[in-house]
């Protein structure tokens, strides 16, 4: 059953790709389809793990170290949920957005591709299939970025293009290294044999280097907010929501498999130090940004500062687990609710014909439905109760406190506060003197992108009401720390 | 699931419900959204009075929801708790059949509306928490859900009375976090209990418990409205006049003192609390505030921001009970939540009536207003003699409790400091009863229409007349049983059982 749910996560966006490939004039519903098998197959997957435990499969018959081995555990199923879940509304979204544009026709085969890399990768456990997965989502994602065809777009994709090759190849130098060394990839394998050695610290450097390239973390992160920002709506939801997670996903990977216990503590301490970074730095342009998708792209570059202070968190003792708990619920609040954002942004600048946030005021009150899903999500990323992100926050700060890092504590008490900051300067567009200004024209939004936006964002919120499901699953196989 | 279970959980939907309803009204249905709203209110009421009488009867009502492996999200009722959660189900009642008539001609209605219930709902989420992190949740979402209320006008006014009123909450709200998380981390489950957690537990280090109380105070302070925390208040007069009355003796300020009343006697321990030490300089804030919200309030001539100033004041004095130790002052303080509540939402009521029915802002427009609107004059009478604290008024109940407290706690500074406020009360509004009752009238108003029926809608008429009724009821007859004093009684006992 487990290889038959765990292909069908593949498997199912895979076909769905080629198809729409082929016959670009079928309809996308067959992209809807796939988006369900795959949360289908993740929700299978979540009743095997927990009527079995961890489960290791190779495909083909062919085991580690010559063929390739997959991995499900409990955190593989949750990052699938967060796939099939942001997914779905996206691809909805999508529908109406791509309906007659021309964009629509390469829309689909690469947003099935990049479903397909990105489950892949989750699935994944050794170095090699994680670089292969890495560059399919990097470049899908590039073509997405350049679909609206604008000048901006294309300048933001090119960079991205460049900083990707960059990183894979700073990831694959280190990974070349372990197999020079060990003549191994698989990391279940790995993790038996590896030392630490000077060539291991090398490689895992240099792995490391192009992860957070990826993953875009402060001061790295030069390429994203163009990216995010210039990209059609739907893709911006689909790059903040889930492609930098797949980097960071292997990142926390490796961290616990690969990263030998006797790491000097100043690494973590440094990757912490660059996620306060993104957080300060991310939050202050978000609130200077004059353009509301810039102002959420920034956004994404401060959320995932909270990421890397799980680095200087996860080493405290016995409340390591609790920022790893936090760690993860983190990326799946942040997934739904920067989708959400993303897309109530889309609406805004598809109803206005811009986004220039000084005189947005009037599309925002003809739009309410999109600006309730823009504050729902809000909620979320600010850390405000009840939604997903005040659970992450609250595992983090009790990890932090519990540790004695006020250090951390100070960094995300102002992080919330800036967020604030920028989240409300979107949330008083709502509110202004009715009639003072003439009604603008405004191009029509289907109803069916407003929902979409407003059912991710409740998504965001309803994680908040009850973790135990998702902690529950998330501890299936697990390393405990500390 | 049981009945002492879903009772809680149903008072909370029955505004809850209501209003994620209401936002999705058409403007123009204003007869389903009237009846929408009445009826949540209504059945709240009903639930409210069912709970009241099942507790008396000595059942126990608690709701818990798992949120994390060792944090839960409860609903309790105990005497505390019911003493707000039917003041608070209570006046929005009344508050919604006045907001219901003050905004009949204005846009928005249901946004307004749809965050009024929630407004409503996380107070009652707040009277009902049963440990400090529900009571955090609700307290944030009570931000979140005034702020849209706040900016409902979309002036240049309003929406800076928002940002700054974010400002501090949000700010207030995050040190709030850090306490409890902190505490949660140290002590465990934070459930309320009658003599404080923390009473028994000698293995935590005072100092850092000292710390704790700090950043709790801190944060419930902001919405208290705590001199140096209180900035954001009287410029949060921009509101419509049913925001200002909920905010003042409902909701946000009375969320933040309630805040307290439960650090201090539900988590530390009244007398724990008193031999960390932190009571004394929480009675000199308390009394510091006091005095300076009724010398500002003297000066002020436009109305709101005169209520606004002598609320600051007024709400000190619950927080000044609490830091008294002793259960004469305890009673003091808590039945003054009541008390207060009662008088001010009536002073707001009539302050609301005069800017709506006759364009009347400032007190000095005031000369002879009496005779034009006798019937809210005399509410507005009756809740200003009893915010001075004249006999037999509610008020004067609170400030004789507050009083004989600090005499049996031997701290007779403080009698002064309830001297100079009720000398200062009578001082800034005694010259308004004066104005509206003795001098001739000389305002622009009165070529505005003449009366009909009503002296004004009926809908702003009456909810002044009744809370101005149950103000002055409370003080006839606290001695009865069910009075709030009863209760603050009650409470009060059980505080100090050992």
């Amino acid at each position: 059953m487990t290889l038959w749910w765990s292909t069908l996560c593949v498997a199912a966006p895979l076909l769905a790709s080629v198809l729409l490939f082929l016959r670009p004039k079928r309809t996308a519903g067959i992209a809807l389809v796939a988006v369900t098998l795959v949360l289908i197959g993740a929700l299978g997957l979540a009743v095997v793990l927990h009527d079995s435990g961890p489960q290791f499969i190779a495909i083909g018959g062919w085991g580690a170290p010559l063929g390739i081995g997959w991995r499900i555990d409990g955190l593989t199923v949750t990052m699938l949920l967060m796939a099939g879940i942001v997914g779905w509304p996206v691809t909805i979204y999508a529908l109406d957005y791509f309906g007659g544009a021309a964009g629509g026709r390469h829309f689909w085969p690469l947003w099935m591709l990049l479903l397909t890399a990105l489950c892949a990768l989750f699935l994944s456990n050794d170095l090699f299939n994680w670089y292969v997965t890495l560059e399919l989502l990097g470049l899908s994602a590039v073509a997405l970025v350049t679909l609206s065809g604008k000048q901006a777009a294309l300048d933001a994709a090119q960079r991205y293009l460049y900083t990707g090759l960059v990183g894979s190849l700073f990831y694959l130098l280190g990974v070349a290294l372990i197999y020079n060394a060990y003549g191994v990839l698989d990391l279940a394998v790995l993790r038996e044999v590896t030392e630490p050695t000077l060539a291991v610290w090398v490689a895992l450097g240099l792995m490391a280097v192009g992860l957070l390239v990826k993953s875009a973390l402060f001061p790295l992160h030069f390429w994203l907010p163009a990216a995010h920002g210039s990209a059609p709506a739907p893709v911006s939801a689909i790059l903040s929501a889930l492609v930098v997670k797949g980097a960071f996903y292997i990142l926390l990977r490796l961290w616990f498999d690969l990263v030998p216990a006797a790491l000097p503590g100043a690494v973590s301490v440094i990757l912490g130090a660059l996620g306060a970074g993104a957080i300060i730095w991310g939050s202050l342009q978000a609130i200077r940004a004059t353009r509301l998708k810039m102002l959420v792209a920034y956004s994404t570059v401060a959320q995932l500062g909270y990421l890397a202070l799980f680095f200087p968190l996860s080493g405290a003792g016995e409340w390591g687990n609790a920022a790893l708990t936090g760690v993860v619920y983190f990326m799946v609040a942040h997934a739904c609710a920067k989708g959400a954002m993303f897309l109530a942004a889309g609406n805004l600048q598809r109803a206005a014909g811009h986004d220039n946030l000084v005189s947005l005021a009037p599309t925002a009150q003809a739009l309410p439905v999109s600006m309730f899903a823009f504050a729902i999500a809000g909620v979320s990323i600010m850390g405000l109760p009840p939604s997903g992100g005040f659970i992450a926050k609250w595992s983090l700060l009790s990890a932090a406190i519990g540790s004695g890092g006020w250090i951390w504590v100070v960094v995300m008490i102002a992080g919330g506060l800036l967020s604030a900051g920028y989240i409300f300067r979107v949330l008083s567009l709502s509110f202004s003197e009715s009639g003072a200004e003439p009604k603008p024209e405004l191009a029509p939004v289907a109803k069916s992108s407003e929902w979409a936006s407003l059912l991710l964002a409740s998504i965001a919120l309803l994680l908040g009401l009850n973790a135990l499901p998702v902690l529950d699953l998330l501890s299936i196989g697990l390393p405990r720390i500390g | 699931m049981t009945w002492s279970a879903a009772l809680p959980l149903l008072i909370l939907a029955s505004s809850l419900v209501t209003g994620l309803v209401i936002f999705f009204l058409k403007e123009q249905s204003v007869l389903l959204r009237t009846v929408l709203n009445l009826s949540g209110a209504g059945i709240k009421l009903i639930l409210v009075g069912v709970l009241m009488w099942g507790v008396y009867q000595g059942q126990t009502f608690e709701a818990r929801l798992p949120l994390l492996p060792d944090i839960e999200l409860v609903l309790h009722a105990d005497a505390l708790s019911l003493l707000f959660v039917s003041l608070s189900t209570v006046l929005w009642f009344v508050t919604t059949v006045y907001a219901i008539g003050y905004l009949e001609h204005s846009p928005h209605r249901s946004r307004f509306f749809g965050f009024f219930s929630l407004c409503v709902t996380a107070t009652v989420g707040i009277a009902l928490a049963g440990n400090l992190i529900t009571f955090l949740i609700f307290y944030e979402l009570l931000t979140l859900a005034t702020y849209p209320l706040l900016m409902h006008r979309g002036t240049a006014d309003s929406r800076r009375a928002g940002r700054i009123y974010l400002t501090y909450t949000l700010a207030g709200g995050a040190l709030l976090l850090v306490g409890v998380v902190w505490l949660k981390s140290l002590a465990g489950p934070l459930d309320f209990t009658a003599t404080g957690i923390l009473a028994g537990r000698t293995d935590l280090n005072p100092d850092t418990l000292r710390w704790i109380f700090l950043l709790l105070i801190v944060g419930f302070g902001v919405k208290a409205a705590l001199v140096p925390l209180h900035g954001w208040l009287p410029i949060s007069m921009a509101a419509p006049a049913p925001v200002s009355a909920l905010l003042h003796a409902v909701a946000v300020v009375k969320a933040g003192a309630f805040g307290i009343t439960r650090v201090v006697y539900d988590v530390y321990g009244v007398e724990f609390s008193a031999s960390l030490g932190v009571l004394m300089p929480l009675a000199i804030v308390a009394s510091f505030t006091i005095v300076y919200g009724s010398v500002r309030a003297l000066f002020q001539d436009k109305l709101k921001p005169r209520l606004a100033y002598s609320t600051i004041s007024q709400v000190s004095y619950i927080i000044l009970g609490t830091a008294i130790v002793g259960p004469v002052a305890t009673i003091g303080g808590i039945v003054h939540l009541v008390h207060q509540g009662l008088m001010k939402i009536t002073l707001f009521f009539c302050a609301g009536n005069l800017a709506e029915t006759l364009g009347i802002h400032r007190v000095s427009e005031m000369n002879g207003v009496g005779r034009r609107l006798p019937k809210t004059m005399v509410a507005f009478t009756v809740a200003a003699l009893g915010m001075i604290g004249v006999p037999p008024i509610a008020g004067f109940i609170s400030k004789w409790y507050l009083g004989a407290g600090a005499l049996d706690a031997n701290l007779p500074w403080i009698l002064v400091i309830l001297a100079i406020s009720s000398a200062l009360n009578a001082a800034y509004f005694l010259p308004i009863l004066y104005r509206a009752w003795f001098m001739p009238a000389t305002g622009a108003w009165q070529e505005r229409l003449e009366p009909g029926r009503f002296e004004t809608h009926w809908m702003l008429l009456m909810p002044p007349l009744v809370t101005a009724a149950l103000a002055l009821l409370f003080g006839l007859f606290a001695n009865m049983d069910g009075s709030p004093l009863a209760w603050a009684r009650l409470i009060a006992e059980r505080e100090y059982l050992r």
